[in-house]
């Protein structure tokens, strides 16, 4: 402890302005949105304590700050007012409009020594991509999540199937679902085959498809999507006939909220949802659940979600040396494997995985292996400049061929249009 | 009038002058200039555009959706809370067994904050095991997805509308009913008038000023309730259950296009100017009963 405190004074000194030891505490205001339930929140806060305790000379005051939506709102008004939180969790995908908005600053301006670089490098490379551009770190990963498949064993079972073998591919999704699907004697489906979630933020999973049909959706640079390619059109062709041509799935949008539930409740014997209810299912099912990777089809895929840490603009070197300090420590082993085991979050380093409490975890309850092991196949959640605004573009046009307004060529070229009339400033060198 | 008592007069308006000016005259005239810039981002200041905004928001169909959205959801929500109101009112207005059970119980969706509505009512609709669909259920029909289809996301979220604002608007009649002679429709009684002449002809008419009152709350709400949307669909199925301010909300604060924000604020402002200049100076004439 002695080594940290001499470590962190003397990379403070060798940046502060005067070159003295600080003789004041460093405050810090740390914003958090908390997006599962649990005790998510508590447990922030709680490690934030131990931090404290650990370095008399750093007060870091853990703001909650509601959703992942409330957050970003909060920074960029606090921001745009002069008041700019020195960290802050938020969505990996605002990257690029905080970038925009020039309210954050690269990681790389704190990274001197080998030390610091090899940290730098310890995250899984899937969780990276949504956290770097133009070769430079703005995100660090910390409560990051991807969307896995759960099946009820016991439907799986009284359907005659095996109930240890998920689907696969997507064409074993169709086929199981089909025989899962239970219609009572008005005809009235009793439980659909397959639960795909798609109200709110429909693009998050339907990316899972479209990365299994071997399309990526935006470019590493934030300013070109890929909505009307032809591998796109056919992966939503595939989202519209899982209820449209093969009745396996309830029609409509589908509720992301309720989807657990419904899962519970029997209502369906699959559903796909992010690992990040995994505590929830685990605690809440009533029957033998299995957990495992999307089904493939051109090959496996699956995207990343969730937020990183982010460093603002405006404030002391001093502070943000200091910030970067407690970020190096959240993200260690032990305080992340704490939080993974409190969440469900993936943990975002291998190093983490490695540690005896999350192998004891990861025996107890093997599922959780699922999530780390998905990374491999895992890509870049969709994020480009004016996110926001061009992942509503997107969910629209998935809302409008899901519930049959469009067809999916007809709304995935209408969103193209769009995109890119919004994306066209940031390809002209900036 | 002295000089004196003129100043005096002043002095008298002065704190809510300054208090409206600052929350209300200011903002509105900010929104108006704003809306003739380009959004500000961190590397480009806001630069002066004219009317490009303005252009730019004839051709978003997406406005177009909402606008017509707020039209639908303002004809099928006010004269329904309207008539539910009344009909409510004169219903507890009678004595009976229970009566403030009643009463209190048509009021309590206007105690309730709206999101706590919202997400009760979330329940309702769910597909499955939802409320409705548990009821329909036992009649053998299979499961509904009003939320989830564009065809009915705008209705549902109206009753919702209705179910919370009609309670509200209840008090008011109830209270107005209170203020109506008794001995009018003991004399209409006697002059033998059934009981829907009495309500045509003396009830009604008498309650007019607070229709009026009533209804320029709900022309107002209409275009400013849109808390439950949030919770219930978030604007979906495609923009089929988005409303204008919830547009404004997500333009100016999920987008960050403040300047376009300002603009459709200012469609907004002046919508509901003519609304209500329209109804006080139009409808008022023919409220007073004479």
């Amino acid at each position: 402890m002695f080594a940290k405190l001499f470590k962190g004074a003397a990379m403070t000194a060798a940046m502060a302005v005067a070159g003295t030891l600080p003789a004041k505490a460093t405050d810090l205001q740390f914003y958090f949105p908390v997006a599962v339930g649990g005790g998510a929140a508590e447990t922030i806060e709680g490690l934030t304590k131990d931090y404290m305790a650990m370095n008399p000379g750093v007060n870091i005051d853990a703001v909650y700050a509601g959703s992942y939506q409330d957050t970003i709102t909060k920074v960029i008004t606090a921001a745009r007012g002069g008041n700019a939180p020195q960290l802050s969790v938020a969505l990996s995908v605002d990257m690029f409009t905080l970038i925009d908005e020039d309210l954050i600053l690269p990681f790389d301006d704190f990274i001197k020594t080998d030390e610091d670089k090899a940290w730098l490098n310890s995250f899984y490379p899937a969780f990276m991509e949504n956290s770097q551009t133009g070769g430079k770190t703005y995100g660090i990963p910390f409560q990051r999540s991807t969307p896995v498949l759960y099946w009820n064993k016991d439907a799986f079972a009284a359907a005659g199937l095996d109930a240890n073998t998920p689907p696969a591919t997507w064409t074993e999704m169709v086929e199981m679902g089909k025989t899962l699907t239970k219609r009572d004697a008005n005809g009235n489906v009793t439980q659909w085959g397959v639960r795909i979630p798609t109200s709110g933020f429909p693009y998050w999973l339907f990316q899972g498809l479209t990365t299994q049909n071997d399309v990526i959706l935006a470019n590493a640079e934030g300013n070109k999507t890929n909505f009307d390619d032809p591998k796109v059109i056919e992966a939503l062709e595939y989202l519209v006939a899982l209820s449209k041509d093969h009745g396996v799935m309830e029609p409509g949008i589908v509720e992301w909220g309720a989807t657990p539930k419904a899962f519970f409740e029997g209502q369906t014997a699959m559903m796909w949802t992010t690992t990040g209810n995994l505590t929830n299912v685990r605690k809440n099912a009533p029957f033998d659940f299995g957990v495992a990777m999307l089904p493939a089809n051109k090959r496996r895929g699956a995207p990343t979600g969730g937020g990183n840490f982010y460093l603002f603009k405006g404030t002391s070197d001093e502070q943000l040396s200091a910030s970067v300090d407690f970020i190096k420590w959240i993200t260690a082993p032990e305080q992340s494997a704490k939080w993974t085991m409190a969440t469900g979050y993936v943990a975002p380093r291998p190093a983490t995985w490695e540690t005896d409490t999350m192998k004891a975890y990861a025996k107890d309850f093997p599922p959780v292996l699922v999530a780390r092991d998905q990374l491999e196949f895992a890509v870049a959640e969709l994020s480009t400049y004016q996110n926001q605004r061009i992942t509503r573009i997107f969910n629209d046009a998935l809302a409008a061929a899901i519930t049959g307004q469009k067809d999916a060529a007809t709304a995935l070229k209408e969103a193209q249009a769009q995109a890119d009339a919004i994306l066209k400033p940031y390809r002209m060198g900036q | 009038m002295t000089r004196r008592d003129w100043i005096h007069g002043w002095l008298l308006v002065l704190p809510a002058m300054a208090l409206l000016a600052l929350f209300t005259h200011l903002p509105a005239v900010t929104t108006v200039w704003n809306s003739f810039f380009s959004t500000p981002r961190g590397r480009r200041p806001a630069v002066f555009v004219g009317l490009d905004n303005y252009e730019r928001l004839l051709n978003d169909p997406i406005f177009w959706k909402v606008l017509t959205n707020n039209l639908w959801f303002a004809l099928g929500t006010i004269p329904a809370s309207i008539a539910l109101a009344i009909a409510m009112a004169l219903f507890v207005n009678q004595s009976f067994l229970g009566r403030g059970f009643v009463r209190m119980a048509y009021f309590t969706p206007t105690v309730l904050p709206l999101i706590a509505v919202a997400n009760i009512w979330l329940f309702f609709y769910t597909p499955g095991f939802g409320l409705i669909d548990q009821l329909i259920g036992l009649f053998g029909y299979g499961q509904t997805n009003l939320l989830g289809s564009p065809d009915t996301a705008l209705g549902a979220i109206m009753v919702v509308t209705v179910w919370k604002e009609a309670g509200f608007f209840m008090i008011f009649y109830l209270a107005a009913l209170q203020t109506i002679p008794p001995q009018l429709t003991e004399a209409a009684r006697i002059e033998g008038a059934s009981s829907w002449t009495i309500f045509r002809r003396i009830t009604f008419p008498l309650l007019m000023p607070t229709t009026l009152f009533v209804s320029v709350n709900a022309v107002i709400n209409s275009f400013r309730l849109v808390d439950h949307i949030f919770i219930l669909t978030g604007g979906g199925p495609d923009n089929a259950s988005s409303l204008l301010l919830f547009y404004i909300y997500e333009t100016s604060f999920r987008f960050w296009d403040t300047a376009y924000g300002a603009t459709l604020t200012v469609v907004m402002l002046v919508l509901l100017c003519i609304l209500a200049i329209g109804q006080f100076f139009l409808f008022d004439r023919k409220v007073h009963y004479k």
